[in-house]
């Protein structure tokens, strides 16, 4: 019997806003406990919140960024319930009328190539606080420097087939989310946080069974193993003859397992209600224009662009907008006169491998390395040595040039000198000059090997295999 | 405002809602509390309300508009048009709030104002809407009184929701706790459309049935304020839907958004009576011109005879 996976994500996140939703109080991470807060976040009786307009643009920008339809008029709803971090006794959100409906996000899955995906509806809302269980003995602490922290959650469609397809949807929903700027979506400190809709279903049903819903996925790399874990416990649970229940699992990392959340812990009844302290949401269209037009190039964009100017291949072009910094570097380096393919391939390895042991930094300059990389199509510089002054650049900067002579790396291309060497070379090897004239010609690498030690690296190659041609022919 | 401003036989005014900011103020049903000013006089409580009303960034529902402007004293009601609601003088009126307020109208029509007779067709439908909607926004903005935080404590530190239960039912009286049981199940997923949705749906027609009425020249409504006077302290604690009947010519206003204000205009075996002006929205400053010019001449202190 064969399964089918079927997953939808709700996704939390962030926005990048100095104030609350509905407050002026500071956003910032880290701060000591309760230490950014006010009469409206804190609850406080006769508080009344105000919308920030700030985050609203952030949220529009994000909708238009996922496609959706950005409605004229959306309404605030408060979402009911109890809870010792939730001051107000409800949070306000949106319900029946949201932000924004009907997006897509196309992503790679690695299974069935590249997928697009529902985006249902896409709302705002305000954080809760926060419930800190294992700060006291016996006693739950609550911070409410989170309280009214904007956020959007983005509701995908039950469009994806497989808990790696679910890790590829997030990813590029990020990166997305990262590109326009509007989060920094880094799962450690909370600013994005995601549950999933679960079911299975034999393969070839088009019908939806009843699912789970897994929360408690705090890292990005649990997301595949979360989900992994509670397909597998369905599969099994219905073909050992159960059926599945629509419940809450929380997944444990430490033991990668699911279990039901206790009943107690559920709220079943948020008694949604339009907010009557806030006005409905109106945008004009105006305003819908002017987040349209601090929309950057899109990844998916850029992507396709790369490839048609710079001919890249698809791969290449992937790679390189991953992220916008990057993007934006490549483009750089290709604009100070590299090469676009070269170019390419010193970001992807070099570059991003020196920014990956450095907070992500790019720390030599797009100007610095299209130098590099015309020194090496010149001849001036070897690939090894080229990589060696690419180091010392990042590390101190300077000009590569420079750099390359102080080092002594300049190749010599020099014909008089190296041949020189090569001379050298092939009197201190009779031997191997015997067997190369009587036909191993594969023996020239060997040659060259030792014209380029004897250099200490700074012949040539391609001047030092010809030379070593002429004067073996001869 | 206007009930008791009426039993107690002082001036009471409901500006229109968004006129006065709510800010601080403990919120009840939100999108009907307004905050209103009591006062020996009209003059003294538009004074008050020129000073209190005006915009405020830190209240979304509360317009920006200037604050208002008091009114000079009309030497006449030339050119008004009072509108006398046909549902709001019910054959059960108690005879003499009937006879205070006509004697009122007499007055009025004496100083020139035009009098007509109206409808509200929805007004029945007013009291059962008000105590959908006002529960409904106060077992939300009553929920912070968890003990977590605010209001008091009682007992039961073990598990929170033995918490919750202590505090809550404990710490409010009995009408606080039945208005918010009544208004947590008419929020209820399967109650929402019965209940509050189509009490809103209600709400949206009293408002229409103002709105057509302001529409064909009436400039304000003239009404009873209760319909009884005052009845004894404790009277009606037995019986909450008698006691929310008599807010029956209050709560549209209310439900509306307009404004509103009581008047005292005479008095039966010693207790006060109301008259209530309705207005059109923001124009507060007409309502109390019509009041000023009824104040001057009606016998707050006599025996409605």
């Amino acid at each position: 019997m064969t399964w089918e996976t079927v997953i939808g994500l709700e996704t939390h996140v962030q926005l990048r806003t100095r104030s609350k939703m509905f407050c002026g109080c500071s956003t910032a991470f880290g701060a000591p406990p309760n230490t950014q807060v006010c009469p409206v976040c804190l609850g406080l009786p006769g508080a009344l919140p105000v919308a920030n307009g700030a985050a609203i643009g952030l949220a529009v920008r994000g909708a238009l960024a996922l496609g959706c339809t950005v409605h004229p008029r959306s309404i605030f709803a408060r979402k009911n319930y109890f809870y010792p971090d939730l001051p107000k006794g409800y949070q306000i959100s949106q319900f029946d009328q949201p932000l924004a409906t009907n997006g897509t996000l196309s992503f790679l899955s690695p299974e069935r190539g590249v997928v697009n995906a529902t985006i249902v509806r896409l709302h705002i809302e305000e954080d809760a606080g926060k419930s800190i269980h294992d700060r006291f003995a016996k006693a739950t602490a609550v911070d409410l420097n989170r309280s009214g922290v904007p956020l959007i959650e983005i509701v995908g469609g039950p469009d994806l087939r497989s808990p790696a397809e679910a890790r590829a949807y997030l990813q590029t929903l990020k990166q997305l989310l990262e590109y326009i700027g509007i989060s920094d979506c880094d799962m450690e400190k909370g600013s994005l946080r995601v549950d999933a809709n679960v079911s299975i279903r034999r393969a070839g049903e088009t019908a939806l069974n009843t699912r789970t819903e897994v929360k408690n996925i705090n890292a990005f790399s649990f997301v595949e193993k979360a989900l992994s874990v509670e397909r597998d416990r369905q599969i099994a649970l219905v073909e050992s003859g159960g059926s599945v229940t629509q419940q809450t699992m929380l997944y444990d990392s430490k033991e990668n397992t699911v279990r039901p959340q206790r009943s107690k812990e559920e709220s079943h009844d948020y008694r949604y209600f339009p907010e009557p302290d806030l006005p409905p949401l109106v945008l004009s269209p105006e305003f819908v224009a002017e987040q349209q037009s601090e929309l950057p190039e899109l990844p998916a964009a850029k992507r396709d662009r790369f490839v048609a100017s710079y001919a890249l291949s698809r791969e290449h072009a992937t790679v390189v907008t991953s992220n916008r910094a990057v993007a934006e570097y490549y483009e750089g380096v290709v604009r100070a006169g590299a090469e676009p393919q070269a170019a390419a391939n010193w970001v992807m390895t070099e570059a991003l491998a020196d920014a990956k042991d450095h907070q992500e930094q790019l720390r030599v300059t797009p100007d610095a390395l299209a130098k590099i990389v015309a020194l090496v199509k010149g001849g001036t510089l070897s690939n090894q040595a080229a990589k060696r002054v690419f180091a010392e650049v990042a590390a101190k900067g300077g000009d590569p040039r420079t750099i390359a002579e102080s080092l002594g790396v300049i190749q010599v291309a020099d014909t008089n000198v190296v041949a020189g060497w090569v001379t050298d070379v092939l009197g201190a090897h009779a031997s191997e000059v015997g067997r190369y004239k009587n036909g191993e010609t594969k023996l020239m690498s060997f040659f060259v090997g030792q014209v380029m030690r004897a250099s200490k690296g700074k012949a040539d190659p391609k001047l030092a295999q010809r030379v070593l041609e002429e004067k073996l022919a001869s | 405002m206007r009930q008791p401003a009426s039993f107690c036989g002082v001036v009471g005014i409901k500006p229109t809602y968004g006129r006065v900011s709510r800010y601080g103020l403990v919120a009840f049903g939100s999108s009907l509390d307004q905050i209103g000013v009591f006062g020996r006089s009209v003059h003294d409580a538009a004074r008050v309300l020129s000073v209190i009303s005006g915009r405020d960034p830190r209240d979304a529902t509360c317009e920006d508009r200037d604050p208002l402007r008091l009114p000079t004293v009309p030497e006449s009601l030339q050119g008004f048009v009072v509108g006398l609601p046909r549902e709001y003088f019910p054959p059960e009126l108690d005879p003499a709030v009937r006879r205070a307020c006509e004697r009122a109208i007499r007055l009025m029509k004496e100083q020139g104002a035009a009098v007509r007779e109206v409808s509200l067709p929805h007004t029945a439908y007013a009291v059962p809407t008000y105590y959908v909607i006002a529960p409904a926004e106060a077992s939300s903005n009553l929920a912070r009184f968890d003990g977590v935080r605010y209001g008091p404590r009682f007992n039961g530190s073990a598990d929170v929701r033995a918490l919750y239960r202590s505090t809550r039912g404990q710490g409010f009286g009995p009408e606080v706790r039945r208005r918010i049981l009544v208004g947590t199940y008419v929020l209820s997923s399967g109650y929402y459309d019965a209940y509050y949705r189509r009490a809103q749906q209600m709400r949206a027609l009293i408002a229409q049935d103002f709105r057509n009425v302001f529409d064909r020249g009436v400039d304000l409504l003239f009404t009873p304020t209760t319909p009884t006077p005052a009845f004894k302290a404790g009277e009606k604690l037995g019986d909450p839907i008698s006691m929310y009947l008599s807010d029956i010519f209050t709560v549209t206003a209310n439900l509306a958004g307009l404004p509103a204000m009581s008047i005292p205009i005479g008095r039966v075996k010693g207790l006060p009576i109301g008259g209530q002006f309705i207005g059109q929205a923001f124009l507060e400053d007409e309502m109390l011109e019509a009041a000023y010019a009824l104040e001057r001449v009606v016998p707050a202190e006599d025996e409605a005879s």
